[in-house]
């Protein structure tokens, strides 16, 4: 926490656990439905969390919203239109923004260009990538897309069932894959 | 030139005179009596009763009148009467296995122990507007039966004998207190026996709709009637200074049973699973839409997706009760004007905006 | 059929009262948070004051005196039939006069003169949650009060500016009580949101459909929610009260004829009346304005 404590995240009050979903921690859904609020603007869905936390001047968080929209390459132009109006990567760029304006330290990622057509997937790794090198922040991502994974990250875990069977550095799992599990995965994808 | 309105008091009591005179309507007619709406309208009571929760058929006859016919606002007069009567206690949970019955199909079993007996049904009529009544036909007594009935036990409990339906949940646990929504604000999620009585006060005509939509697709349950019956049930009430339940009367209910299929879970093996409807009165449309709308209702306990409205218990309990629903629509005739002054200089003001901008 | 119904003193029988003051007690207790309790079926129907009349039922004594207004009038048909109510199931005293009132209950305004120590202000509230209007649920907004997750209020108020300008709620403008819960003030123009902040009188709220009860003690902060950059503002009137000539009061806009005449007369009818008692005369006034036909 960010009072040097360690806690275990399971004996967490809600109330806290909600605290981090707002501050420390963000949450990038498949789906951009899911984590946006499709009926209010743009800035909002930036501000939002802003606001949870104590933003309360107007023109600050419309400004912090105007770069973080500029950082995930949406034109600032759109900022009082509202996410129904975007394209799929367009959402998917308005929800990293969204959750990435409190800071955060730690991103999970639930299959990020799940829906998206390969070029903008592209498009939007790349953006991923910078923004986590720029930023120093950890994230967890989760995919069955392996080009995705080696593209990304740096450590890698491979799970069957519910349960880790195999971790370690991208490139070592990928290259040198050692339960049947992963090699089966690895050998099944086209090379690309 | 300007008046401020006033005059309040005597234009609601003019109005009021004015509703007492329309309905009343024309003197050379005879005025109805609570008898002829209790003997004659039968039906119209025990909607009363139902919904305004009171069993009391003159009362709610006089509601009746006094509402000119108006069912939800008789079923109004019966509530807020219902509101002023202290509460000395709770009766004992009535035995439906133990009803005379005027009435009892099931839908199930072509025969069973008891008979299927039709009863006063509109069933089977066919609907052809009848001008005799209108004469004041003359209408011979009805056939009776001269053998006492043999005992006719409750369709679920002969299939609960082989474990193919859920069990009745007993209040086993000194816990397990029955609650009552009229003493106690509803906080959601609700427990079942708040949810049925919710229920059995709704409105006729909301769960009609909602179990309808059931029927249709949206939150399909595969029902079957297991089992209606109307009859007359006792009233018993403990009272702890005599040490045994004395009998307060008898009211005449309807009991509805549906039967729906469950796949089972993990946990559970398949077996059929109840919704359960009960009613003051006769009212058959009522009983079996109230327990279609509780097997919907009942999709969170037994871990089904929750997806249509019928499902959805906030969504059905916080709009069932017709007396709540009437008079918020209704509201909105109240003066509003401070809030639409308020609205109105906001319009103004942002249209002044926008014409500035357009210059 | 028993004998003809005779009613109890302010007609809730006793059990009902004390459930009813319970909750009052807790709402008292925690300023702004919303207290369920059993409202009860009563002779008016829901969304016409049945919670501000259970309130008063539940408080009102014998030698208290009771004023009803409805848009801050006194002869509005409502405020009329409620005062009517009380008058007959608790035979009380009723008056227009705000400074003479113990117990004023009021539908959508607070009266312009100021409340003094010892009175009680019984608000008729429709929707008693804030945040109904941006979250449907129940359990999502109780869950919201009690983590102070009030971030999506913000976020309809920055909507509002980001579209008009200014944050473009009227009536019914939320505000939070002593630093902690976000409240609905009832549907009063947020002209009159200035009067609950440190009021010396204790206010009640009751909605009896939603079966929710909140009071503000007496000397309670009440802060209109706002941003830095963007402050809440109240209504301003270009023009006096066209009767007694008040500045600074809430005015109705009176539509005199079919060509666009209008005028803007006191909201607060009591007000006007006293102000014209004591010779102030606005521009229309001098007609016969006492009316009743």
């Amino acid at each position: 926490m960010r009072d040097g404590q360690w806690r275990d995240l399971y004996d967490l009050s809600e109330a806290e656990r909600r605290l981090l979903m707002r501050t420390d921690w963000g949450f990038v859904h498949q789906n951009p439905a899911d984590g946006l609020r499709m009926s209010v603007s743009a800035g909002a869905n930036v501000g939002e969390r802003l606001m949870a936390v104590g933003g309360r001047h107007y023109g600050q968080i419309r400004a912090t919203a105007t770069d973080w929209l500029g950082r995930v390459e949406i034109s600032a132009d759109r900022i009082d239109d509202q996410p129904r109006s975007f394209s799929g990567g367009m959402r998917q760029r308005l929800q990293i923004a969204r959750n990435l304006v409190t800071g955060p330290r730690l991103v999970f990622m639930d299959e990020p260009t799940g829906g998206l057509d390969v070029s903008v997937q592209a498009r939007l790794l790349d953006l991923l990538r910078g923004l986590v090198g720029e930023l120093g922040l950890s994230a967890i991502v989760v995919t069955h897309d392996l080009a995705v994974a080696r593209l990304l990250s740096h450590r890698m875990v491979v799970m069957k069932d519910g349960r880790v069977i195999e971790s370690g550095l991208t490139d070592r799992v990928l290259d040198d894959p050692r339960e049947p599990y992963t090699q089966l995965l690895v050998s099944s994808i086209l090379q690309v | 030139m300007y008046v401020a309105v006033k005059g309040g008091e005597a234009a609601i009591a003019n109005a009021h005179a004015l509703l007492a005179d329309r309905r009343r309507g024309d003197r050379s007619l005879p005025a109805l009596g609570i008898g002829q709406i209790i003997e004659q309208l039968g039906l119209a009571v025990d909607r009363a009763m139902a919904e305004g929760s009171l069993y009391d058929r003159e009362l709610a006859a006089l509601a009746i009148i006094q509402a000119r016919g108006d069912l939800i606002e008789a079923i109004f007069l019966v509530r807020a009467f219902r509101t002023t009567l202290p509460r000395f206690g709770y009766s004992r949970p009535i035995d439906t296995g133990r009803m005379l019955i005027e009435r009892r199909v099931s839908a199930t079993f072509k025969d069973l122990p008891g008979g299927q007996v039709l009863g006063p049904t509109f069933d089977y009529t066919h609907r052809l507007l009848d001008p005799e009544i209108a004469s004041g036909d003359d209408v011979p007594a009805p056939a009776t039966r001269d053998t006492v009935p043999e005992n006719a036990p409750r369709v679920t409990d002969l299939l609960a004998h082989e474990g193919l339906i859920e069990p009745d949940n007993p209040l086993d646990n000194a816990e397990d207190t029955v609650g009552d929504l009229t003493r106690e604000p509803l906080q959601y999620p609700l427990d079942r026996d708040l949810r049925l009585q919710a229920l059995a006060r709704g409105d006729e005509g909301f769960l009609l709709a909602l179990g309808y939509s059931t029927q249709r697709g949206y939150a399909r349950s595969h029902p079957f009637v297991g089992e209606i019956r109307i009859g007359e049930v006792e009233v018993e009430f403990d009272v702890p200074e005599l040490g045994f339940a004395v009998s307060l009367g008898r009211i005449r209910v309807t009991e509805c049973q549906m039967v729906n299929q469950f796949k089972g879970s993990a946990k559970v093996p398949p077996q059929f699973t109840r919704g359960y409807g009960l009613v003051f009165g006769q009212s058959e449309r009522k009983a079996m839409s109230m327990s279609l709308c509780d097997r919907a209702l009942r999709a969170r306990e037994l871990g089904e997706d929750i997806s249509a409205p019928a499902q959805d218990e906030e969504f059905v309990i916080s709009h069932l009760d017709n007396v709540q629903a009437t008079g918020f629509v209704e509201h909105l005739k109240l003066p509003h004007y401070v809030d639409f002054q308020a609205e109105l200089d906001l319009v103004r003001k942002m249209r002044a905006e926008q014409q500035e901008a357009a210059e | 059929m028993s004998a003809a119904p005779s009613y109890n003193f302010a007609y809730l029988d006793e059990q009902t009262k004390r459930m009813i003051r319970r909750a009052i007690l807790k709402a008292i207790a925690i300023p702004g948070y919303q207290v369920p309790f059993a409202s009860r079926e009563m002779p008016m129907p829901y969304g016409w004051g049945t919670g501000g009349v259970q309130v008063t039922a539940a408080i009102i004594g014998a030698n208290d005196v009771l004023k009803v207004i409805d848009q801050g009038a006194d002869d509005t048909t409502n405020a009329v039939s409620i005062r009517a109510f009380f008058a007959k199931v608790a035979r009380v005293q009723t008056t227009t006069h705000t400074h003479a009132a113990s117990i004023i209950q009021t539908r959508h305004r607070i009266p312009e003169k100021p409340l003094h120590a010892g009175q009680v202000l019984v608000y008729q509230v429709p929707i008693p949650e804030p945040l109904r209007f941006l979250e449907p649920r129940e359990t999502e907004t109780r869950k919201m009060h009690a983590l102070e997750e009030y971030g999506l209020m913000h976020v309809k108020l920055y909507e509002d500016i980001a579209r008009h300008g200014h944050i473009a709620t009227t009536f019914a403008y939320p505000v939070k009580i002593e630093g902690r819960y976000v409240m609905d003030p009832s549907p009063t123009p947020k002209f009159d949101n200035p009067k609950m902040h440190m009021s010396p009188a204790l206010q009640l709220f009751g909605a009896g459909r939603e079966m929710r009860i909140y009071a503000l003690p007496p000397f309670t902060e009440v802060v209109s929610l706002d941003f830095e950059d963007h402050p809440f503002e109240i209504q301003h009137f270009d023009q006096p009260c066209a009767l007694c000539a008040a500045t600074g009061v809430y005015l109705d806009e009176v539509i005199l004829d079919d060509q666009g005449g209008h005028m803007f007369v006191c909201s607060d009818t009591d007000n006007c009346e006293e102000r014209r008692a004591q010779g102030h005369r606005g521009a229309l006034a001098g007609h016969r304005l006492e009316a009743g036909r």
